[in-house]
């Protein structure tokens, strides 16, 4: 058990181009916490995400995993980005690959894991996430739900330490959403750490310990989700949750 | 337009063509036939089949009865200086193939690391990214034929002990990077056709940039501009012809050497119907291979 906390943001500032998208980001995710990031679209929950994951530099303040800056020049961004797993709203597998190779891809080439020990632990953990039988299919023959399962199989091949989750049920079907949260819920529940971006309002008050209300790019409010769902502090969380539950979201 | 993220992949339209025809179902097209005996039967073949011999033989009686054809046909279409020339432009087109075989070996290879090598980011490659873009910007801007001459004919008088003096090596190398050029820019589009997604999520994975690179996107872009490139292979079997300002007995040479003894052109019938017996084929085979390729990749988006 590390004295640090898993994931620490201090005023993390983006802009793309002149456009600023995170302004002064505080947040500390723990150890086995699951958070939910929630706003309306636009207030930087994904590129939030995509920061912590080194695929986009900040522009001011710090990202710590585990105590230690990874946002500063010279960090090996890859060995970072290995302790990381990220799952992208469009799944994003490799069209050319078959689910198998699309797993093993990271742990082979990254981890220099053997191949035969990389298909042995993706052949489990497409087991376990309902998927054993579609190792040798192309993305394109099988199901969003599906896709968005062997993405999560792919992020979680590298044993990270933080898992994060950028709307990972909003391209699919409805009828998909169900497969993919119980999928996270799982993970959840084995004690993994995640940071996950979510319109699906009932999932976060369900699966997430702590639920950040983000609004033009900083954290405006923050609790429970119990806490934050009934009694929101601040007006903008108040106009946003009731234009969810007006949407019939929550 | 399929929404974007659907499949996490959108197909690639490099071509404005394509989106004309992305309504159509796709259609199975057979190696020669043309679509409209698919299409609409034989109603429309019998027409077809009409009007182009009415056409061809309009055209035939233009030629036939021009004043000056009897001339025309004895200089370009005498049949005892087609058996005559018959067998030197043969020989000589012999080495075309020769050649344009070399030229297909070095040209994919140089040309996708001149790709790679523009594609790489980051402060550190810039000046591996400015010889790329020196190479495509000064080859592709030099005609081929000055590009023939100037290494044809420049570089062995500079008497390098090293390099090679033969004016076959030169042309074949002037051919090979023009082409190196244009074919670099074909895999770049391709490279930069793949969803900046694929990129993110090769990258989140851990690996390198180079990694990404060879594992996810460049079978993706090399997928994507297969016909593009076959399209090339195409015009460089003509091209090759260039080096014969070098002196090199390829065929147009061995034709010309024949016209220039004989007065006679018939041996350049020889040498276009040579190069039409590769080049028919081979586009009828790129067109095929194309419209499978596209009907492949919509079936894929169902």
């Amino acid at each position: 058990m590390s004295s640090h906390p898993k994931l620490q943001l201090h005023n993390v500032h983006k802009a793309y181009g002149a456009k600023p998208v995170l302004r002064g980001i505080d947040l500390v995710v723990d150890e086995h916490e699951v958070v939910c990031l929630i706003g309306p679209s636009g207030c930087g929950k994904s590129t939030l995400l995509r920061c912590v994951d080194l695929l986009d530099p900040i522009d001011d303040g710090e990202i710590r995993l585990d105590g230690s800056v990874i946002s500063t020049r010279g960090v090996d961004a890859n060995a970072v980005r290995r302790r990381i797993g990220i799952v992208f709203q469009s799944f994003n597998l490799f069209p050319h690959m078959t689910v198998m190779d699309n797993v093993t891809l990271g742990p082979r080439r990254a981890h220099g894991m053997p191949k035969h020990d990389a298909e042995e632990r993706a052949a489990a953990l497409l087991d376990r996430f309902g998927l054993g039988d579609k190792a040798d299919e192309y993305p394109n023959r099988i199901s969003g739900g599906q896709n968005q399962r062997a993405a999560i199989v792919r992020a979680m091949m590298g044993d990270p330490e933080i898992l994060l989750l950028d709307e990972v049920t909003s391209a699919l079907d409805p009828e998909l959403v169900g497969e993919v949260l119980s999928a996270i819920r799982d993970l959840a529940d084995r004690g993994l750490t995640m940071m996950l971006a979510t319109h699906e309002m009932g999932f976060a008050r369900d699966v997430a310990n702590r639920v950040c209300f983000l609004h033009e790019g900083q954290v405006l409010e923050q609790g429970p989700p119990a806490e934050l769902f009934a009694n929101p502090a601040e007006e903008r969380t108040q106009q946003f949750l009731q234009r969810v539950v007006q949407a019939g979201r929550l | 337009m399929a929404q974007p993220g659907r499949l996490g992949h959108e197909p690639l339209q490099l071509t404005s063509a394509s989106d004309a025809d992305e309504e159509r179902p796709p259609q199975r097209r057979s190696f020669l036939a043309p679509s409209f005996l698919d299409d609409e039967g034989a109603k429309a073949g019998i027409i077809a089949v009409v009007s182009t011999v009415v056409f061809i033989a309009i055209a035939t009686a233009l030629v036939l009865s021009s004043p000056n054809w009897p001339r025309v046909r004895d200089q370009f279409f005498n049949p005892d200086d087609f058996v005559a020339a018959a067998p030197d432009v043969l020989r000589g087109f012999w080495l075309n193939l020769e050649l344009f075989a070399l030229s297909m070996l070095v040209i994919p290879v140089l040309a996708l690391v001149v790709a790679v090598m523009r594609s790489l980011r980051g402060p550190a490659f810039f000046p591996v990214r400015l010889i790329a873009v020196l190479f495509t910007d000064i080859l592709r801007g030099v005609p081929l034929i000055l590009l023939v001459l100037l290494l044809g004919f420049g570089v062995p008088a500079l008497q390098i002990g090293l390099l090679p003096n033969g004016a076959q090596f030169w042309g074949l190398a002037a051919l090979s990077l023009s082409y190196s050029a244009y074919t670099a820019e074909i895999y770049r589009s391709g490279i930069d056709a793949v969803p900046e997604s694929q990129r993110s999520s090769a990258r989140a994975l851990g690996l390198t940039q180079w990694q990404a690179m060879r594992y996810a996107i460049l079978p993706q872009a090399v997928r994507n501009v297969v016909p593009a490139l076959m399209n090339t292979v195409v015009s460089l079997q003509k091209d090759v012809a260039l080096v014969s300002i070098l002196g090199i007995r390829e065929a147009v040479r061995e034709a010309q050497i024949y016209t220039s003894r004989t007065f006679n052109y018939t041996s350049y019938i020889v040498a276009t119907l040579l190069f039409l017996a590769i080049s028919i084929p081979l586009t009828r085979f790129v067109d095929w291979y194309t419209s499978r390729d596209r009907a492949q990749r919509s079936q894929a988006q169902v």
